[in-house]
């Protein structure tokens, strides 16, 4: 891999480049976008109602979708030229995903659920080790941050409050430190009061360990918090109707 | 922890979570297991036994009647009784120059439910079982006079007799007080050391023992008022008019078929020569056709099982692609989705069939005992043989192969939904 260890990289963390995706047999696109950039570090807040085609562009940048034309660069890595195992590599060793809610193995307990990455990851697990010691220690220091107590780390999923899930899944992004964090509607499961308090703990952490945060939510209330912001339907030319 | 080791944690952790609905699909693959298995092992122990049980004995000879009959009669004590042959015409054929050995037996009466067969020194000498093992004696030694008996180890464990011990013979295989030779009690002499053939439930006493108890009896039934005391008994002649059938061995192997042809053309009376392989090969013949009905059976169970734990895993898919999803997006490959189903096939295959091979073990123990007894099969507590090793590979590879339906299904699944599961 060529990015991601090579910090100081100059190419933009996330570059799309004339991005065109239509589902298979569908004449009309989903996403038609020209450009878009987030440098490296940066939190991008992603603006869009729903069925604008924000899970879809997550999906793109994720490498598990892979666009109809044009590019999609990660750390300066073009993501449609690898094959699907080495897309699926990259994504496990450079991109955390939280959801918007059942982000949880529900049979692991919540220490096993952050370890997740470490498994698939050797990168992953190297740089949790290196930071902490142990991707275990790695996986303990970043529940503490994230308001998670101890008393906690050995319940299954299903003992969680929803807030409480969520701090987990984000804790999961996080470890071993990848560059790019990927948020589907993460607090669109929280009341308004919790609401303000993740987004405050994933932006903090983002900003430690130096992760471009790309955000997507329906709720344009949330916009403030993040140094950028950008629209979806501003950025995509596919008309949206029907997109998925 | 390797990629794959991390599999099959998730693939355990996961089947353990739903414990509640798999357990059923264990347990019909316990079931599945313990049916094939068994079925294979009473196949190949009973052949096993039976032919262990005549491994040096050429030919049997007997009056002549159904051959098969003849040697399950007077090798195992299964089935009717046969006609007697006369012991003259066994002392003659004992005399003929291509034998080497022969052995008289004489079957009818018993104790406490324990065939008693009426032989000669030679028994001890010259009988073999598994390949060329003779009789050895645990304790004591043969008999040497009437009214001594020697008895088989198991026989001596079940009735608790040492040497010395005294009993009485029952006539017939019935066990009525009134049928039982009073008169004449018998003393252990010698306690035989366990074989695995139909020796160790059996009591062994002299031509001349069996003669003597029978004394006062005519057609079946002691002669009202007639009491013969074992002293007065051993002034009589002894030597027995006839007797069940003569085991003999050959110098020459070969020289088998021509002593049978002579002993079909006996001119004295109708008698007939049964090489005990050829006729256990009749029965297996004969039997063949039922057990391959069983197996056919129990393999259709099995695959019923399979079925069922193929369909109990692809149910649990609906519920867990939210799961699959998450895995994906922590970075678990499609081929990684493919292999947890089928890991935990094979896990819940594994834990089946263990738990059938352990239940085939306590029914071998439990029930073991009672089969020696009733049909004179000896099944041992053995691990699997290769035919049943073979059949567990069958079984498990089976369960893979029907693990693949489900694994095929999620790695469907989550190619399509990606990270995107609408919930």
């Amino acid at each position: 891999m060529v990015a991601g260890a090579a910090g100081e990289d100059a190419s933009p963390a996330v570059l799309l480049q004339n991005l065109v995706f239509r589902w298979p047999g569908r004449l009309r696109p989903v996403l038609d976008i020209p450009a878009f950039t987030a440098r490296r570090g940066e939190q991008v807040f992603i603006a869009g109602p729903s069925g604008s085609g924000k899970s879809t562009l997550l999906g793109l940048v994720s490498g598990i979708l892979v666009p109809s034309e044009g590019s999609v660069f990660v750390n300066g890595v073009r993501l449609n030229e690898l094959g699907g195992a080495r897309r699926d590599a990259f994504r496990g060793d450079h991109i955390g995903v939280v959801f918007q809610q059942f982000n949880l193995i529900p049979y692991l307990s919540v220490i096993e659920n952050v370890l997740i990455p470490c498994r698939f990851s050797p990168l992953r697990s190297a740089r949790a080790a290196a930071q902490a010691g142990s991707p275990l220690s790695a996986a303990r220091t970043l529940l503490e941050r994230l308001d998670m107590p101890p008393g906690l780390w050995n319940r299954t999923a299903r003992q969680l409050s929803v807030g409480q899930q969520q701090r987990t899944a984000a804790a999961r992004a996080l470890i071993g430190s990848p560059s790019v964090l990927i948020a589907d509607e993460p607090t669109s499961s929280l009341d308004a009061a919790r609401r303000a308090g993740f987004l405050r703990l994933l932006l903090g952490e983002c900003a430690a360990s130096g992760a471009t945060l790309l955000f997507v939510s329906h709720d344009p209330a949330l916009a403030e918090a993040f140094s950028t912001a950008v629209v979806l339907p501003e950025l995509n030319r596919a008309p949206g109707e029907d997109a998925a | 922890m390797t990629r794959l080791g991390y599999l099959v944690f998730l693939a355990a952790k996961s089947s353990w979570n739903r414990r509640g609905t798999l357990l059923l699909i264990v347990f019909s693959i316990t079931l599945s297991t313990t049916l094939l298995l068994g079925i294979e092992r009473v196949r190949t122990q009973m052949r096993e036994s039976f032919v262990q049980a005549v491994s040096g004995t050429d030919l049997v000879i007997g009056a002549r009647g159904g051959d098969m009959q003849l040697v399950l009669y007077a090798i195992f004590h299964l089935g009717g009784a046969t006609n007697n042959m006369g012991y003259q015409s066994a002392l003659e054929i004992a005399k003929k120059p291509e034998i080497a050995w022969s052995v008289p037996l004489s079957l009818g009466d018993t104790h406490q439910g324990f065939p008693v067969v009426a032989t000669t020194e030679n028994f001890f000498r010259y009988y073999r079982f598994r390949g060329d093992r003779q009789p050895a004696f645990a304790r004591g030694k043969a008999f040497a006079s009437v009214f001594e008996v020697v008895l088989g180890a198991e026989a001596a464990k079940k009735l608790g007799y040492a040497l010395g011990h005294k009993l009485l013979l029952s006539h017939g295989s019935g066990g009525t007080r009134a049928a039982e030779h009073t008169d004449m009690p018998f003393v252990v002499c010698g306690i035989l050391a366990a074989t695995g053939t139909p020796v160790d439930r059996s009591l062994y006493i002299s031509l001349a023992g069996m003669e003597a108890v029978h004394l006062n009896w005519r057609s079946g039934a002691p002669i009202p008022g007639l009491h013969i005391t074992p002293e007065q008994a051993t002034k009589f002649d002894l030597e027995p008019q006839s007797i069940t059938a003569l085991l003999v061995g050959l110098k020459k192997r070969s020289r088998v078929f021509a002593l049978q042809q002579e002993i079909q053309a006996w001119k004295a009376e109708p008698l007939t020569g049964v090489m005990p392989g050829v006729a256990l090969d009749r029965l297996w013949m004969m039997v063949d056709t039922g057990e391959r009905a069983l197996l056919f059976v129990s393999a259709l169970v099995t695959v019923t099982g399979l079925a069922g734990l193929a369909a109990a895993i692809l149910a649990g898919l609906g519920e867990r692609r939210r799961e699959l999803a998450v895995l994906r997006a922590a970075g678990a490959r499609p081929a990684d989705i493919l292999i947890l189903p089928a890991c935990e096939a094979l896990l819940l295959m594994g834990v089946g069939t263990v738990c059938g091979v352990a239940a085939l073990m306590g029914l071998i123990a439990a029930l073991g005992p009672m089969l020696a007894e009733k049909y004179g099969v000896f099944l041992h507590l053995s691990p699997p043989e290769a035919g049943e090793r073979l059949m567990l590979g069958g079984i498990l590879l089976a369960g893979f192969l029907a693990g693949l339906i489900p694994a095929f299904r999620a790695y469907r699944m989550s190619l399509s939904d990606g990270l995107t599961v609408s919930v």
